[in-house]
């Protein structure tokens, strides 16, 4: 049957299985929102900025393991997804990002809303396409979900000009495609893979550190299996929270600059360490220099061959699926006669133990003022660690991280790579979609939430009872913590004057909002929060602006080089 | 180091600048760059001349193998391979001169390709240490114009670089 671009477009999505798409019109994508209004099989979310489209897409993406989808207009519109797009990027989220273009024959005129969608967007996608020729539609759009999905995942954008979107063309839509030059590798090799059980085996003390390629390749039963058989320290970063359940009491904590004591004491005095689906990112293992400055051996297994040896030189690399090579890993260590040296593991279980009982995380509480970190300890409670916890950018966001134990992958939501304020709330939208009956929890900071704040009326639209958990300090935090540290106490430009009234403003779009002031009101009014199932609740709560999040590895300092709060 | 990395890709719009654009991005250096198609219309063969530390190199050649569009790629310079760069260059050619250009060209197996009264063009292929030594070996004030294509590598004998 001969369809439209624009037809081929929206049967391309229903095609991959997509339920849901997150845009906003334009002139150039009229004809796809054309075909969209005829069909009931994919949902489109309209929301209030494109950026929000992209992170809506990316949370979703995020919070199950589909591919995300945004569609949006040409010019303005593709240049306000640049950030989302960027974001997804750099944490290797897979989506398809569709684009209206202006007309063939207006390209290269600077049209009315033209812009170079595939130049702007090419350093930060894994990859994109302009399509030329209705006729290649349907193949690329084939293309951009294959290459979002599979090897490394990451954002796919289809640039597709106003004319193409209306030109008819015979629809087949092909059920497999192979790209000559992408051929991403699935397996580990044998050899490396048994070199690397062996040194396990052998280590006196060994230390696990996974990151979010764990939870992109759902490999989270096989790391918590490797890291029980292995008696070892398990230490997640970021991007990795919920690959390991926080819980268990082979887990250090979250590692990095502001990692827990022992997880980065842990990763600096290992013999052997064993990195899972993470890049050694500087904000993880410090200086360079100093993270090498001591002897172990490294073994690291990642789908991407340019993140192994990138910063960090390894002796075992392992290029393949993360899910795949702890499998074969787990088999060679399961059949091999050898047994961990449970007299070497038991002294190096009494020095963690030691790091540990410096208590890292603690902090001292107020009954004056509300401290950040009580807030995220009790929606950990009040949420018996099951939410969706999405977050902005800044000291909220490491607190959370460091006070929310996640159990499950996928339940933790943030901005790693990309550190994106304003990411929060419209991932939390994308999530909440997704999984319409469970309790999902956006922190923030009265920075961070007015990045997206338009998206209230999003959620109003949609009806998405997001809680937004707003830890509101009159400063943007973490900028202040480092200009307390590092700049003298000179907080220039860091003091936010005339905030709104977040209450008003949350009634304005139509939701709940409470101020809490007291230390003594936090419980009661997140628990009233979680109890109101079908409304957005936005808590304001005043929290201490003085506040520092510790412990604090500073920048281009060595992960033991640390500053804990005992210590000031 | 100098390096200088083959690489086959798709010959599609867009490639070039992937290539050009990573290099930019990452910080990496290209002493030159050359392009074309291939006996396969559909790819296009790349030659990059660079310099950088091993790990650097190492990680240039990931990074290209890591877009979508590169076939295959190779350091050249790690094994025997042959490299060749043209020139053409216009001289002034003008009494004395004239003659003593014309022996240069000849001691350099250069051609003469486009003669005036006033000028000569020649042409010159070979590595680009030898395109230097002719441009020392003549008078500076004669040279009016060079343009050159930057080197184009080959692996020796069984060395080969195909899809």
């Amino acid at each position: 049957m001969e369809l439209t671009g624009a037809e081929i477009a929206i049967k391309c999505l229903q095609e991959e299985g997509v339920d849901c798409v997150f845009g906003y019109p334009g002139g150039a994508v009229l004809f796809i929102y054309d075909a969209l209004f005829n069909q009931d099989k994919v949902k489109h979310i309209l929301v209030r900025h494109e950026q929000a489209a992209v992170h809506a897409a990316d949370g979703y993406s995020r919070s199950t393991d589909k591919v995300g989808v945004a569609l949006v207009t040409s010019g303005p519109g593709l240049t306000n997804a640049v950030t989302g797009i960027a974001t997804a990027y750099m944490d290797s989220i897979p989506m398809v990002i569709i684009s209206g273009q202006v007309p063939t024959s207006y390209i290269g005129e600077d049209a009315f809303q033209e812009v170079d969608a595939v130049g702007i967007t090419r350093p930060c996608v894994k990859h994109n396409f302009l399509v030329k020729d209705v006729k290649d539609l349907a193949t690329t759009l084939k293309k951009a979900f294959y290459l979002a999905k599979s090897g490394r995942p990451g954002p796919v954008l289809v640039d597709i000009p106003k004319d193409v979107s209306n030109q008819k063309v015979e629809f087949s839509y092909p059920s497999s495609i192979t790209i000559r030059s992408y051929n991403p590798e699935k397996n580990g090799d044998v050899s490396q893979i048994k070199r690397a059980a062996q040194l396990l085996i052998e280590a006196k003390r060994p230390m696990i550190y996974a990151g979010g390629g764990v939870i992109l390749a759902d490999a989270s039963k096989q790391l918590t299996d490797l890291v029980r058989l292995l008696d070892a320290p398990c230490t997640n970063t970021l991007m990795g929270l919920g690959g390991y359940p926080a819980t268990d009491k082979q887990f250090v904590g979250m590692l990095g600059m502001h990692g827990t004591y022992e997880a980065n004491m842990g990763m600096q005095n290992c013999d052997v360490l064993l990195a899972v689906g993470t890049r050694f990112d500087d904000r993880v293992i410090g200086n360079v220099a100093h993270f090498g400055s001591v002897p172990r051996k490294i073994i690291h297994i990642d789908i991407d061959p340019a993140s192994i040896s990138k910063r960090v030189k390894v002796d075992v690399p392992i290029v393949g699926d993360v899910a795949s090579v702890l499998g074969d890993l787990l088999a060679v260590l399961h059949s091999s006669k050898q047994k961990p040296d449970a007299e070497a593991l038991a002294s190096w279980w009494k020095q963690i133990n030691e790091w540990r009982s410096r208590n890292s995380l603690s902090y001292k509480n107020s009954t004056e003022t509300i401290k950040p970190q009580y807030v995220i300890e009790k929606l950990y409670e009040i949420t018996h660690g099951e939410a969706f916890v999405t977050s902005d950018v800044g000291q909220h966001q490491m607190w959370a991280a460091q006070y929310y134990k996640f159990t499950q992958p996928r339940r933790w939501i943030n901005s790693g790579g990309l550190g994106t304020m304003g990411f929060g709330l419209p991932a939390a939208m994308g999530v909440q979609l997704a999984h319409p009956d469970a309790a999902v929890a956006c922190v923030t900071g009265e920075g961070s939430i007015q990045m997206n704040i338009q998206e209230l009326s999003t959620c109003k639209q949609f009806r998405l009872p997001i809680k937004v958990i707003a830890l509101n300090n009159r400063y943007l935090g973490m900028v202040r913590q480092w200009q307390e540290f590092f700049h003298g106490n000179r907080y220039s430009e860091s003091y936010m004057d005339a905030l709104p009234d977040f209450v008003k403003l949350a009634e304005a779009y139509g939701h709940v909002g409470i101020r809490v002031d007291k230390p003594s009101d936090v419980e009661g009014a997140l628990r009233e929060a979680f109890e109101r199932k079908n409304d957005l609740v936005f808590l304001d709560f005043q929290t201490d602006p003085t506040e520092n999040v510790f412990p604090m590895v500073p920048g281009g300092k060595g992960l033991s080089e640390v500053i804990l709060a005992e210590d000031l | 180091m100098r390096h200088i990395i083959s690489l086959l890709m798709e010959n599609e719009a867009g490639a070039l600048s992937r290539v050009a654009g990573l290099f930019s991005a990452r910080g990496y250096n290209i002493e030159s760059l050359t392009v074309a198609p291939t006996e396969d219309p559909t790819l296009s063969r790349m030659t990059i001349v660079t310099n950088g530390s091993e790990a650097i190199i190492e990680q240039i050649q990931k990074q290209l193998n890591k877009l979508i569009e590169v076939v295959a790629v190779i350091d050249l310079s790690e094994g025997d391979h042959l490299e060749r760069e043209l020139m053409l260059v216009k001289l002034r050619a003008q009494g004395e001169a004239r003659e003593e250009l014309k022996r240069m060209a000849d001691i350099f197996r250069g051609r003469i390709i486009d003669v005036s009264d006033k000028t000569y063009t020649i042409e010159l292929t070979g590595t680009g240490s030898k395109l230097d030594s002719f441009l020392h070996a003549i008078d500076r004030n004669l040279i009016l114009e060079t343009v050159r294509t930057g080197s184009s590598g080959i692996g020796r004998g069984d060395r080969i670089l195909k899809l």
